[in-house]
């Protein structure tokens, strides 16, 4: 292909049929992505300043975005760190039913997430296999805000799991072997050496979970109780509202919700280039 | 494809004319041979309309000589309602609640005068809401008032985002007027019944699964069709009570007309919803715990009787349904005043 390129002379860019991909790019991100993100503000911009913010910011609105936010925060750190380790044990330790324990890593991709939310309940409550031996000790994975936390930790894990995994894989292991050859004790060889390279991944990772956890709906509603004020989340709002058949007041919830990921992604890319170019 | 699928049509249909011209009324060239009609209803009817699309197609083509299949769509009523506003080409809808259908009236695809289009204000079956309880009924609820007991906790699903939960809450407010409450008692009463529901699940199967598998509160209120599914699904472990007086659940059916003269089934879907008010549908209907309309209603199963309720409906409640949709259960009405935290009012 490239050959076919240089004899005709475009050497405009090293990829081919450069103007076709762009086009092509562009036409997808703009179906799929714009041209649905554009109604979603449009419906809601019909509501003017005062009815948007009458819709979007009442103090029940503010405590389920509260809800929202803290637990997928929550839960993307813990998917995070456990997505690490999960990772590092997949690339570098051989042990049997590695492949299979990395098949079932996408398990909760495909799972339709209802299921996880109605199984997760089932486990911890009272009479459940886990709650009948957490419950007494005071913690309720079911129906609480740590229930909330479990299922979005559950849906986010992959998202953390497979993007640090390709990164540990790349590693330059001569690295490592010059750090400890040189002096370096395991636990400086993992911070001076390691965790510098996958920063960044494990930040594109943590962003990953923390927009999947936010939007989640299927699972939270099963588990989290949905009680207004405490453990109701910011898409049951959207639901109840839309149930009333009042599509404006609905997209303006959503427009902040949006927003608010919109935000927390341009931090967490923010701080992954910067970790990016403090890497090398 | 879609040119080749009318092509199809076309030419089935031309087939069908040349070999049985006399087909129905209607008849000749213009009316397609095999008829598809989409029903869009909602969760609690997937059994009981299996049944009746079997019944209903052998009648059809018994009846008028042309074959007639048809799918179902199951979710919550709310969202099946904007699925069809929004475009899901539903030959018929047999919806949940009143407001359901009204709002696809209200979308231009239902003509206006829908509820005179059947008997009954287009409510061919009705059911009430009872309570399902635990083996034995241990905290001996038999009323409503039992509900209001510091020891007795209630499942029931979120009144905003369900149709089930709209009726439960309809229901106890409605209890409360009944037997000579104020509008003040009703709303402690509903208020005391919320604070003890521990679970706000957003539909009825979930809360069902609350109750019945992970065994939390000491009574559901449901509708008494699906409280005879949990109680079979239970074997023996939850029991059905009825209350002495309960609110009456009207789900409506309509034809979409819009939908319905563009694919040219209105006679099969008008004869679909016909058939539930049938002596065969109501047969089916009663069956399913569904109580039909009518005079006389077939028993669920021979011998059986449905047990006597004193009934109130929505109307009674709220005068209509739209205003109990604002009055109840509308942004910062009466359900939403019961978590407003105290230092908010």
């Amino acid at each position: 292909m490239s050959d076919t390129t240089s004899r005709r002379g475009l050497r405009r860019s090293v990829l081919p049929g450069f103007g076709t991909s762009a086009a092509i790019t562009s036409l997808v991100i703009t179906a799929m992505v714009i041209l649905p993100l554009s109604v979603l503000v449009f419906r809601a911009a019909s509501l003017g300043p005062a009815g948007f913010l009458a819709a979007a910011w009442t103090p029940r609105a503010r405590a389920a975005y509260a809800v929202s936010l803290g637990a997928a925060l929550a839960a993307a750190a813990i998917s995070s760190a456990c997505g690490l380790l999960v990772a590092w044990v997949l690339v570098r330790i051989p042990f049997p039913g590695r492949r299979l324990l990395d098949a079932l890593v996408d398990v909760p991709l495909a799972l339709p997430t209802a299921v996880a939310g109605l199984v997760y309940s089932a486990l911890y409550v009272e009479r459940g296999w886990l709650g009948r031996f957490l419950v007494p000790l005071g913690i309720h994975g079911a129906y609480s805000w740590l229930g909330i936390v479990l299922v979005l930790t559950f849906v986010s894990l992959p998202f953390a799991i497979r993007v640090v995994q390709p990164v540990l894989e790349s590693l330059d292991r001569d690295t490592e072997e010059a750090a400890r050859m040189l002096g370096a004790s395991r636990l400086q060889t993992f911070m001076k050496v390691i965790l510098p390279a996958i920063v960044p991944a494990l930040l594109t990772g943590f962003a990953l979970a923390l927009a999947r956890a936010l939007g989640e709906y299927g699972s939270v509603v099963f588990i989290s109780g949905n009680m207004p004020f405490k453990t109701e989340i910011a898409p049951v709002l959207i639901v109840s509202r839309l149930e009333e058949f009042a599509y404006a007041e609905a997209t303006a919830i959503a427009v902040v919700l949006l927003a608010m990921s919109i935000s927390l992604l341009i931090v967490v890319n923010t701080l992954q280039q910067w970790a990016a170019r403090n890497a090398h | 494809m879609i040119p080749l699928t009318w092509a199809t049509t076309l030419l089935l249909a031309a087939m069908a004319g040349c070999s049985d011209p006399a087909a129905g009324p209607g008849g000749g060239s213009a009316r397609p041979a095999a008829i598809e009609l989409l029903n869009v209803s909602y969760d609690p009817t997937r059994e009981l309309y299996r049944d009746v699309n079997a019944a209903f197609a052998r009648h059809y083509e018994a009846e008028h000589g042309t074959p007639v299949t048809i799918k179902q769509s199951h979710a919550a009523s709310g969202s099946q309602s904007r699925a069809v506003i929004d475009g899901l080409d539903a030959d018929v809808v047999t919806l949940a609640t009143w407001p359901d259908v009204e709002a696809i009236a209200a979308s231009g695809l239902l003509r206006p005068d829908w509820t005179h289009r059947y008997e009954n204000g287009a409510v061919p079956y009705h059911s009430v809401v009872v309570f399902v309880v635990r083996k034995g009924n241990p905290k001996g609820i038999k009323d409503w008032p039992d509900l209001d007991r510091g020891d007795v906790s209630i499942i029931t699903p979120n009144p905003k985002t369900s149709g089930n939960g709209k009726y439960s809450f309809l229901a106890a407010w409605g209890a409360t007027i009944a037997a000579g409450g104020s509008e003040d008692d009703a709303r402690k009463f509903v208020s005391a019944i919320y604070r003890r529901t521990p679970v706000l699940d957003t539909g009825a199967r979930a809360a069902t699964a609350t109750f019945s598998q992970k065994g939390i509160g000491d009574v559901h209120l449901t509708f008494e069709q699906e409280a005879h599914l949990e109680v079979d699904e239970a074997k023996g472990e939850l029991e059905i009570v009825y209350p002495p007086r309960s609110i009456r659940v009207d789900p409506p059916v309509a034809v979409v007309d819009t939908n319905v003269d563009r694919k040219a089934t209105r006679h099969a879907a008008e004869a679909y919803l016909g058939f539930l008010y049938s002596p065969e549908g109501r047969q089916i209907i009663a069956r399913h715990h569904l109580r039909p309309w009518g005079d006389a209603p077939p028993p669920p199963s021979p011998g059986e009787t449905w047990p006597a309720i004193e009934t109130f409906d929505v109307e009674t409640v709220a005068g209509t349904w739209s205003n109990a949709m604002k009055k109840f259960f509308g942004e910062g009405g009466i359900f939403d005043a019961i978590y407003q935290p105290a230092g908010d009012r």
